[in-house]
């Protein structure tokens, strides 16, 4: 058999018939909007005056949004979202994952194990609707069972912190078992014989898990971390169905803020566009950093 | 000694606060699923009690009304054809793309794969600007077709990302064989490569079909009412100072019962097709 060229050798024909279509309609149902959002972000572009010029206005709409403090709260909601639902779903899904593993009941285990994957199937924006309806101030179930702990009824949907508290708990209600499942899948992977040696190494409980079991937990951990940085950024679903963004502005994530604006009673297509692709420029440098950060540490 | 001896008696011993706990997190679970579905099968006045009732007078009211109003069935039948139609093109784009992605090296290979997988970090709402806008131009506001297209935009990447270490996990040396044999690298990929992938990509394909079954953003934008979905109809509910409880959450009911169904009796096989696409 010929030896094959080391370095990068070119893709057969056949191989390119199958790998182009997907690069192409990606590309174009892709970068192409993109081109077209970038085009539209440097114009007065606004729907509801859909008769006016949309005269060039270079990077005043940028201006516009880089100055305007909606945009920065919107983003400082969003990041203060990330920073308290992040560590909460990656702490409570480790001790859930690690609480499973342990189990000695294999079908008490497996019956956890089914009932995990049941939020994930809910529909984001039922898990919303469903929010406003046990967070309802008045007859809903989380005031009542509150209520035994002598907490006087929250209103929920017109207190801001109360309505930030809610979606955080919609978000790790539906997310903490996505989590756990996939720390789960990554402990599965230790080798009985390894763990047993650890077992006579390092002891039992916090040692054994610090040295035996957390170095197969970091690759999911980086997983975890890469993909619900990305879906928390992207959220809007389950928000906009629970609060629409209220009170005021108290959860309006990103998402919400743009949506209002390019879609909202000014049709400002032009503005949004501008804050659109600067949260892209966000997740994109965001995304790059945490993939070389992470991916490095792992192949080390 | 003592805990080796211990040790030995503990096993398939349920200690009560593993019970406690256990229970604890199935409940927290379910209980609003629960809460949904009895919602939307109880009179409307129960809902309101101030003092909850965990078990409902049955009524099925709300699911006649609903269903007699039209537009739920209307959604719902919109959410099949436009979930159905968007994983079987994605499946024709991305499993050839992903074979090739498993299984060549080539020149920027790895920047291909950056932007592939950086399609995942992209807000939906970034594309559905720009989206929008050529929708109205051409017309296409309210169609299947613009529903299916700007749906590969994140389910393609997705199929490419879950495909590829399927792939992967097919040794190598059953193509060179083929080659050998002068099969052409596309008969290797449709008679051997694919039948062996076939079961896990049911579960890329499932995947799929539940993200594009539970997308909002871009069906609330793009559809007014020929091709509007199941969780845009939920949300349809929420508009006016009266909520109608009862319906909202008989519809609700209706759009994500199937989805768990599917994912429940599947659960073994998603979990593992979910959890290793996330490890690797």
């Amino acid at each position: 058999m010929k030896l094959k060229k080391v370095r990068q050798p070119k893709l057969p024909v056949a191989a390119r018939f199958l790998l182009y279509p997907s690069i192409i309609a990606l590309f174009v149902i892709g970068i192409f909007p993109l081109l077209f959002a970038l085009w539209v972000s440097t114009r007065q572009y606004q729907l509801s005056r859909a008769y006016e010029p949309h005269t060039f206005l270079g990077i005043q709409n940028y201006i516009t949004v880089l100055t305007s403090p909606e945009f920065w709260v919107a983003l400082r909601i969003t990041f203060t979202f990330l920073i308290i639902a992040l560590p909460l779903q990656l702490l409570m899904g480790t001790l859930i994952a690690v609480y499973i593993y342990n189990l000695k009941s294999k079908s008490l285990s497996s019956f956890i194990r089914v009932i995990l994957v049941l939020p994930i199937a809910v529909t984001p924006t039922i898990t919303g609707l469903l929010g406003r309806l046990i967070f309802n101030s008045e007859f809903g179930i989380i005031n009542y069972f509150l209520s035994f702990f002598g907490v006087a009824p929250v209103q929920w949907l017109a207190d801001q912190r109360a309505a930030f508290i809610a979606i955080i708990f919609l978000d790790t209600w539906q997310w903490t078992p996505f989590v756990a499942l996939v720390l789960i899948a990554s402990l599965m992977v230790i080798p009985p014989q390894v763990l047993e040696a650890g077992r006579l190494d390092a002891g039992s409980g916090w040692n054994l898990f610090r040295y035996m079991q957390l170095p197969f937990l970091l690759p999911g951990f980086t997983a975890l971390l890469i993909l619900r940085t990305a879906d928390i950024l992207k959220m809007y679903d389950t928000v906009y169905a629970f609060s629409k963004g209220g009170p005021g502005v108290a959860t309006e994530l990103v998402s919400l803020y743009i949506n209002r604006i390019g879609f909202g009673k000014t049709f400002d297509i032009g503005l949004g566009s501008a804050q659109a692709i600067l949260l892209l420029i966000i997740c994109i440098t965001l995304s790059r950093t945490y993939i070389k950060i992470f991916y490095r540490e792992i192949q080390v | 000694m003592k805990s080796d001896v211990k040790k030995r008696k503990k096993p398939r011993k349920l200690k009560v606060w593993e019970i406690i706990v256990g229970g604890g997190l199935a409940t927290t679970i379910i209980f609003p699923i629960y809460w949904m579905i009895i919602t939307g099968l109880r009179p409307q006045t129960e809902t309101f009690s101030p003092t909850p009732k965990l078990l409902p007078t049955l009524t099925l009211e709300h699911y006649r009304e609903v269903i007699s109003e039209g537009t739920v069935l209307h959604g719902l039948w919109n959410s099949i054809v436009v979930a159905t139609s968007s994983t079987v093109l994605a499946l024709l784009f991305g499993v050839p793309a992903a074979y090739v992605l498993a299984r060549w090296d080539f020149k920027r290979k790895s920047d291909l794969w950056f932007w592939i997988i950086s399609n995942r970090f992209i807000s939906p709402i970034v594309v559905v600007l720009p989206f929008f806008l050529i929708a109205i131009n051409l017309q296409l506001v309210d169609t299947y077709l613009v529903m299916i297209i700007i749906y590969q935009t994140f389910a393609i990447p997705f199929v490419v990302w879950l495909s590829v270490d399927q792939f992967r996990a097919i040794p190598k040396e059953i193509d060179e064989a083929a080659a050998v044999d002068g099969a052409s690298i596309i008969k290797t990929f449709l008679r051997i490569d694919l039948p062996l992938v076939l079961p896990s990509l049911s579960v890329s394909a499932i995947l799929v079909f539940v993200s594009c079954w539970n997308e909002l953003l871009f069906a609330q934008i793009l559809t007014r009412s020929d091709a509007i979905t199941g969780p845009v109809v939920a949300l349809g509910y929420m508009s006016g100072y009266d909520i109608r409880w009862g319906p909202m959450m008989a519809t609700s009911t209706l759009v994500v019962i199937p989805i768990i169904l599917f994912t429940a009796a599947l659960s073994r096989n998603l979990v593992k097709g979910l959890a290793m696409g996330a490890i690797k």
